[in-house]
């Protein structure tokens, strides 16, 4: 599909893969796109690798099926890598990201020859440090915005600060946190 | 759509039923006169009776009419003559015989 | 019918499942009484309606039930009390309504369902196929399926119109597909509350339980020489349902601006080769059409959307001037023949004399997924039948080892 930008989430079952592909399309359907955010519902277990899929598009979307031949590969869980063929289909031209503490180079020779960008991001610290707790979806979603150019940074954080203010009401502490976390992966990927 | 009953029967042809044979008005039993699919029909010898009343709530076609708390005859239009009442009439006020007329 | 109140709507942006979207339809036209039990992939349709009733936003009398078996003996017994009733499930649950799917339907109970497609077992699975509703095509019900969240919802609106019509009064399934569109969030456009809800009316049944002093008997037993007429008379009235499926359908596209019919045919004026598809995979199928017409193929898409009533002449009519069509299903019926849609849609072709060659696919079972490199496939194989007179199977597999 012309004009479609397709996102392939690997995780494990609890992780959020799921939400954060759903997170994905909330954000993109407030800045006017067309989204599509789904998982792939395997046996359902804790810990059970997980694929959740996105399409982006200025377009309708009407494809019902899985993404084979995605844009970007996002990899939540580095301990995936060894279990999953996670660069299946990526496109050359595309990008993985991997939330590990790892710089790239020591992860592209467990990509299967992928010679496309690899980009690597610690979630788990850029979590706990802002968030105090192992959150990797919020910097994994950042980092994945900032790498498919999705959207302006500027739209994504305004997008994102009103949704962790209507969803954290009665927790406003929790929303500083969270938007630190999003600055914190934009700057971790380059952005 | 209110439909009269009476008017249900084999001749009606089908779009003149009621939609999901819908029946409209109540206790419509009492114009099916179930009494001639009779074989064997009880007599109520009235002299041996002694007004218990056992026998009208065991009728399972309300067939033994009762009128100011006394049974009176048999509603013949109705009963099957399934000797229900003859079985547990304790003063044998109650006799079966056979065929259609008591 | 009559009683169709048109408000033209706004239309109102959002995201939502497709289980969102039907629940928040549901919250819109606010059904009198819903009893149902949950099952995979369709729980989420009660726990949001639930939520709804809990905050407040409808007020609808929802019957938490033991089973299935109960959800549908409890709408009958609901709906024949003069309440507007709907309830919602998938495969086994599903199955286990199948004697008060027959009773609701013969009882003409003009409830609403929405069946959220799944497999049944065996091998055990939750995924996406049409086994289900397909398992229930000879109940009486009138199903509609969705090829997504939009239509599912725009479907639900139009239910109880259709339903409760008195040309029609018959129950009615919408169909989605399991997971593929219940689970996956896409873009909406809502139509305004107080437009759904002129539009759904209310139920005003002439005849019904609670109604003092004019007392009726549902279901009474019939003998003989009376189920033929009744059988009859309820075959009609599903036939009477294509014409109000498509005056409701007229009436939603002036408050909404969309248009649904029976089917709808997508790029097959001039197409030599049709693929007759339902549900989600139809929008795949829609987006490789596109693609192989820019190649130079003269190929469309029927996308069917109401099974039952089936229209079958109608069908035979859009095929007849192509030159071969596929027709997919996603269910087995062990006949070694055609699963359902081949078997009813060629039987329309050879009663209208429509001498086309029509080839039976099945797809997607238990969830497998189909893409458009499948439906460029068909197409390749529907041409390599026509142009180069090859042989092949008339009734097979799409995806399977072998």
């Amino acid at each position: 599909m012309k004009n479609t930008l397709e996102i392939r989430w690997h995780g494990r079952g609890g992780q959020g893969a799921k939400t954060a592909a759903l997170l994905l399309a909330d954000v993109c359907f407030k800045t006017g796109q067309n989204v599509q955010g789904f998982p792939e519902y395997g046996p359902e277990r804790m810990g059970a690798p997980i694929t959740a899929f996105n399409r982006i598009s200025t377009d309708p979307i009407r494809v019902h099926s899985n993404i084979y031949y995605p844009d970007v590969v996002v990899v939540v869980d580095e301990t995936l890598l060894h279990s999953v063929d996670v660069t299946n289909g990526l496109k050359e031209e595309g990008a993985i990201i991997v939330n590990t503490p790892k710089p790239a180079e020591e992860i592209r020779p467990m990509l299967n020859g992928y010679a496309g960008k690899v980009v690597t991001v610690d979630a788990r610290a850029i979590s706990e440090e802002t968030l105090g707790k192992n959150f990797p979806n919020t910097p994994m979603l950042a980092a994945t915005v900032a790498v498919s150019g999705v959207m302006e940074k500027t739209a994504f954080i305004d997008n994102m600060h009103e949704s962790f203010a209507h969803k954290f009401a009665k927790k406003p502490e929790v929303i500083d946190g969270n938007m630190k976390a999003l600055e914190a992966a934009f700057a971790a990927v380059g952005a | 759509m209110r439909t009269d009953v009476e008017k249900i029967n084999d001749r009606i042809p089908y779009t003149e039923l009621t939609e999901g044979m819908q029946l409209f008005g109540s206790g419509t039993s009492r114009l099916f006169n179930t009494g001639e699919w009779r074989t064997n029909t009880p007599v109520f010898h009235a002299d041996k009776c002694k007004q218990c009343l056992l026998c009208c709530p065991v009728c399972p076609d309300v067939s033994i009419p009762v009128v100011d708390g006394k049974r009176v005859d048999f509603d013949y239009d109705h009963c099957k003559g399934c000797g229900i009442c003859a079985a547990v009439c304790p003063f044998d006020a109650i006799e079966m015989k056979e065929g259609i007329e008591p | 019918m009559s009683k169709l109140e048109i408000r033209k709507s706004k239309e109102l942006k959002e995201r939502m499942s497709g289980n969102e979207a039907v629940a928040y339809a549901i919250c819109q036209v606010e059904p009198d009484v819903m009893p149902a039990f949950p099952i995979t992939p369709s729980t989420e349709i009660p726990q949001l309606v639930s939520n709804y009733i809990a905050n407040g936003q409808m007020d609808t009398d929802f019957i938490p039930v033991e089973s299935e078996h109960s959800a549908m003996s409890a709408a009958i017994g609901s709906e024949a009390a003069g309440a507007r009733t709907m309830t919602a499930t998938s495969s086994a649950g599903l199955a286990l309504m199948w004697e008060e799917l027959l009773l609701a339907a013969s009882n003409r109970m003009p409830v609403a369902l929405t069946l959220v497609n799944r497999t049944l077992s065996g091998p055990l699975n939750i995924n996406c196929d049409h086994t289900d509703g397909m398992g229930a095509r000879d109940t009486g019900w009138i199903q509609i399926y969705a090829e997504d969240n939009q239509e599912v919802y725009d479907n639900f609106i139009q239910a109880y119109p259709i339903a409760e019509d008195p040309r029609v009064r018959l129950p009615i399934m919408i169909c989605q597909d399991g997971f593929i569109t219940s689970h996956a969030v896409q873009n909406i456009k809502l139509l305004e509350t107080e437009s759904v809800k002129a539009f759904a009316g209310t139920y005003e049944p002439e005849e019904f339980l609670l109604n003092p002093g004019k007392p009726v008997a549902v279901g009474p037993y019939s003998i003989s020489n009376f189920v033929m007429e009744a059988r009859k008379a309820q075959a009609e009235a599903m036939e009477n349902a294509k014409e109000v499926i498509l005056e409701v359908a007229g009436k939603f596209a002036e408050m909404s601006g969309r248009q649904y019919g029976l089917f709808e045919e997508y790029r097959t004026e001039d197409a030599d080769y049709i693929m007759v598809i339902m549900g989600s995979a139809a929008g795949t199928a829609k987006q490789a059409v596109d693609e192989l017409r820019e190649e130079g193929w003269k190929v469309g898409v029927l996308k069917l959307r109401v099974f039952r009533p089936f229209p079958e002449k109608e069908i035979a009519e859009a095929l007849k001037n192509c030159k071969a069509a596929a027709i997919m299903d996603r269910c087995e019926s062990y006949n070694g023949n055609a699963a359902p849609l081949g078997s009813e849609i060629c039987a329309g072709l050879f009663r209208t004399k429509t001498m086309i060659e029509a080839v039976n696919y099945t797809y997607g079972l238990g969830g497998r997924d189909f893409t458009t490199e499948h439906v460029r496939g068909v197409f390749a194989e529907l041409r390599a039948l026509v142009e180069e007179g090859k042989a092949i199977p008339q009734n097979q597999y799409i995806g399977l080892r072998k």
